[in-house]
């Protein structure tokens, strides 16, 4: 059966292809004629040819289960996803502006505290936050940057504007994926790419390393970089090793490094030699044991304190993730304000702190409507979707409200934007999120576009790869 | 470059080499074993044998006939080819970031190939293909790292990786090899005569079984035989398979790493004990306890690449 665009539907939701049935938008028109045009046949044919490319391109991750870590085949499907030109450049400013201020705040929060004394963040919930690190006071980065990457996830509601629904300033991950997703997509469609106007993605691994650059404490030409990863068995290993590949750098694991003076070694073939510039996808609690968990043998011992003498530069900086945490999130635009003196140019999803009395009490009442949120989850853990909830989910989520208001928030439960993905039999209305990534130093970049990720059962809200989720690839399309 | 990844180089191009001396050995002798008459020594356990893991087989298996050793050493055994193609996928995988990125594509591909077709290849006419695609795709990727690869670092482990397992092998086909087709060299005792017409057949095998054959023709004048087939897998300079061949590989590669010392000593050691190999009286006693030191040998080039290069283990 061919694609008709005329029993698709997307029902109540905003669909970003089709906005009427029959009728493509306007920055997809191309796409979506084009995709009528060709036979049922053409088009699974498409889809074997996209899997296969996955295969041969080893394009993984990693699936912890109780058989044992599985890696699995990256989910994709190959009707790329479409953003006009225009709307992209408005957004990426805005994600911009967002991270220059989360910046401020990280850098203001271990050192002056101004915003607290000012009154526009309550101190407490910042200090009580599990990502705040008090070992990390006093300490000034340089250029005043304490998350040098950020994936930002951004949704579209009903009325087809984008929202912020959080900002991840640990390790966030996925770049690969939109990499990658680019890649398969030119293997199987490389007619579309020449009747399109669309903007290359390709520079972000030249981008990371020269942002990544920048921060090397060591005056020279040549600093050395390395991603350090926590093993091959960690999801994200395929990533670590893309991206150290993109970049020259060398990929490295705990125990390659090894700390002597203060000063951070790799150990090679020729023995030992000096590492300027971390780009950890540890997490925090892990990258050394001697200042933070114990137990850890992933990190490496010494790290730290050759951080903290300005030794070597660790990207993203310990303590950064005070800044994403899920109730931080909600003063974001107070920040921007404080900080820049700008108006955000990006909407934050409208949000309820449970900590405040007041918003409490409408979250309590409303259960059954919101999504609640715990402050420090990500992958989409230890969430309630109240409409989808049982009477007994509902009521046990209340109980952990009231026990620790600080831990929670809740939103409403948006109506996620749709694009079609290629069924088993036709295209299907499927909802999707979109993470793109910025990169601040001495500049600031912003991808164009992202790693749209899509939920493949029907009508689920559930993005996350580690639940189920796919992948799209992201065209920012310009006018002829 | 760092030490963990030179050995994850050093494994992956080792076990690529073994998996394409397990397919051609297969190969040869799957074809050779057709055409034995009952009651020659050399059977079918034979192969088991030259792989090392006769114990692991008879816990596993009762017979060893053709379906049970082709089983095991396609997709059974903890060596099999399949594993031995896993173990190279597996370094590639984690070494993604050094290699040329079509090594690792070929490498994975490889794999998902044997993967999907080993269990089919067990008995009947598709072995011989799925040998020769194994043992083709094996070249293409060296073939491809030899073209795109700077002579740095990386590559000498490459070279030292597969160097060590071409020595481990030869050693390892003229021992079990000569072992059975000789079963009284050695010993001192005549060879039993109703193998004599056979004899030549198996040294062409033994040969084939390292793509020696050809080479053997052009370079020993003489017809095909025992002692002249051990010397020249043994000591000859040139054929890219011979121990005194690899092993001078080895040394050239060894004068652009650093700190080569302890490795290039114990490479000295070894080749000095080929060199001074007697063949002809080996053979006619002490040519197992001479294989057996030359493989223990062997085995500490490998030790003193690890104890100078590659991570500590704790």
């Amino acid at each position: 059966m061919r694609v008709n665009w005329k029993t698709y539907n997307s029902e109540k939701f905003f669909d970003e292809i089709i906005s009427s049935p029959g009728f493509a938008r306007k920055p997809a028109r191309r796409l979506a004629s084009y995709l009528a045009s060709l036979t049922h046949d053409e088009l699974l044919e498409k889809k074997r040819a996209a899997d296969l490319a996955i295969k041969t391109m080893g394009i993984s991750f990693t699936v912890y289960s109780d058989a044992g870590n599985i890696d699995r085949e990256w989910p994709y499907d190959i009707i790329p996803r479409i953003i006009a030109e225009k709307e992209w450049d408005q957004t990426s400013l805005g994600l911009q502006q967002r991270l220059r201020a989360l910046n401020c705040f990280i850098n203001d929060t271990y050192n002056d505290q101004k915003i607290f004394k000012d009154k526009i963040i309550p101190k407490e919930l910042v200090l009580e936050s599990t990502n705040f690190r008090k070992e990390c006071m006093g300490i000034n980065p340089k250029y005043g940057v304490w998350a040098h990457i950020c994936g930002t996830d951004l949704i579209k509601g009903d009325d087809g504007q984008f929202y912020v629904l959080e900002d991840n300033l640990r390790v966030p991950s996925g770049v690969s994926y939109m990499l990658e997703n680019r890649r398969v997509t030119k293997r199987v469609f490389p007619e579309l790419f020449e009747n399109h106007r669309i903007r290359p993605i390709t520079e972000y691994p030249a981008q990371l390393f020269d942002t990544l650059a920048a921060i090397s404490p060591r005056p020279t030409d040549y600093p050395e970089v390395v991603v350090l990863t926590p093993g091959t068995f960690n999801s994200a290993y395929f990533e670590h090793s893309f991206l150290a590949q993109r970049m020259g750098a060398e990929l490295v694991e705990g125990g390659d490094l090894v700390v002597e003076k203060d000063k951070v070694f790799m150990r090679t073939i020729d023995g030992l030699s000096q590492v300027d510039v971390v780009y950890r996808r540890i997490d925090d609690m892990f990258l050394d044991p001697k200042v933070f968990r114990k137990d850890s043998t992933l990190g490496v011992p010494g790290l730290f304190k050759s951080w903290v003498k300005g030794n070597v530069a660790l990207a993203n900086a310990p303590g950064a993730g005070v800044a994403d945490d899920k109730i931080i999130y909600t003063y974001v635009p107070a920040m921007i304000k404080y900080y820049l003196g700008e108006e955000p140019l990006l909407p934050n999803v409208e949000s309820y702190l449970c900590v405040d009395k007041v918003q409490r009490q409408h979250v309590l009442e409303n259960l059954d409507k919101l999504v609640i949120k715990p402050a420090n989850e990500s992958g989409g853990y230890g969430m309630l979707i109240g409409p989808q909830a049982s009477k007994r989910e509902l009521a046990d989520f209340a109980g952990r409200i009231k026990a620790d208001p600080r831990n929670y928030m809740a939103q409403p439960l948006i109506s996620l934007s749709t694009v079609p993905i290629l069924g088993e039999r036709v295209v299907e209305p499927r909802h999707v999120d979109l993470r793109p990534f910025i990169l601040q130093a001495d500049k600031t970049h912003v991808t164009a576009g992202g790693l749209t990720r899509v939920a493949m059962v029907k009508g689920s809200f559930i993005v996350n790869s580690s639940q189920g989720g796919g992948s799209k690839d992201t065209w920012i399309v310009g006018g002829k | 470059m760092l030490s963990r990844v030179a050995e994850r180089i050093y494994w992956q191009a080792r076990y690529l080499e073994r998996a394409e001396n397990t397919a051609r050995l297969l190969g040869v002798f799957s074809t050779l074993l057709l055409d034995l008459p009952p009651g020659t020594k050399l059977s079918w356990r034979s192969l088991v044998e030259i792989t090392g893991t006769d114990q692991a087989f008879d816990e596993k298996y009762k017979q060893a006939n053709e379906r049970n050793v082709m089983r095991f050493l396609l997709l059974d055994s903890t060596s099999s080819l399949l594993n031995t193609l896993e173990s190279t996928r597996e370094n590639a995988r984690t070494t993604r970031e050094i290699m040329p990125l079509e090594a690792f594509e070929q490498i994975n591909d490889l794999f998902h190939y044997a993967k999907d077709y080993a269990a089919v290849s067990v008995s009947g006419g598709s072995r011989h293909k799925f040998l020769e695609e194994i043992i083709s795709s094996c070249h293409e990727i060296s073939g491809l790292m030899a073209g795109s690869m700077s002579r740095g670092a990386a590559y000498s482990f490459v070279r030292l990786g597969r160097s060590l397992e071409r020595a481990d092998m030869a050693t390892r086909i003229i021992d079990v090899g000569s072992g059975n087709l000789l079963p009284d060299i050695g010993t001192g005792a005549k060879p039993e005569e109703s193998n004599e017409p056979y004899e030549n057949t198996l040294w062409m095998n033994i040969l084939r079984s390292l793509t020696a054959y050809q080479m053997y023709r052009q370079h020993v004048k003489h017809r095909v035989n025992g002692e002249d087939v051990v010397r020249f897998l043994l000591q000859d300079d040139d054929f890219p398979r011979a121990a005194t061949h690899v092993l001078t590989t080895i040394t050239k590669v060894l004068k652009h790493l650093p700190n080569n010392t302890k490795a290039a000593k114990q490479v000295d050691k070894t080749l000095r004990i080929i060199e001074r190999g007697n063949i002809s009286k080996l053979l006619d006693a002490g040519l197992f306890e001479y294989l057996d030191d030359l493989q223990i040998e062997i085995a500490k080039i490998h030790t003193s690449i690890a104890d100078t290069w590659f991570l500590p283990h704790k």
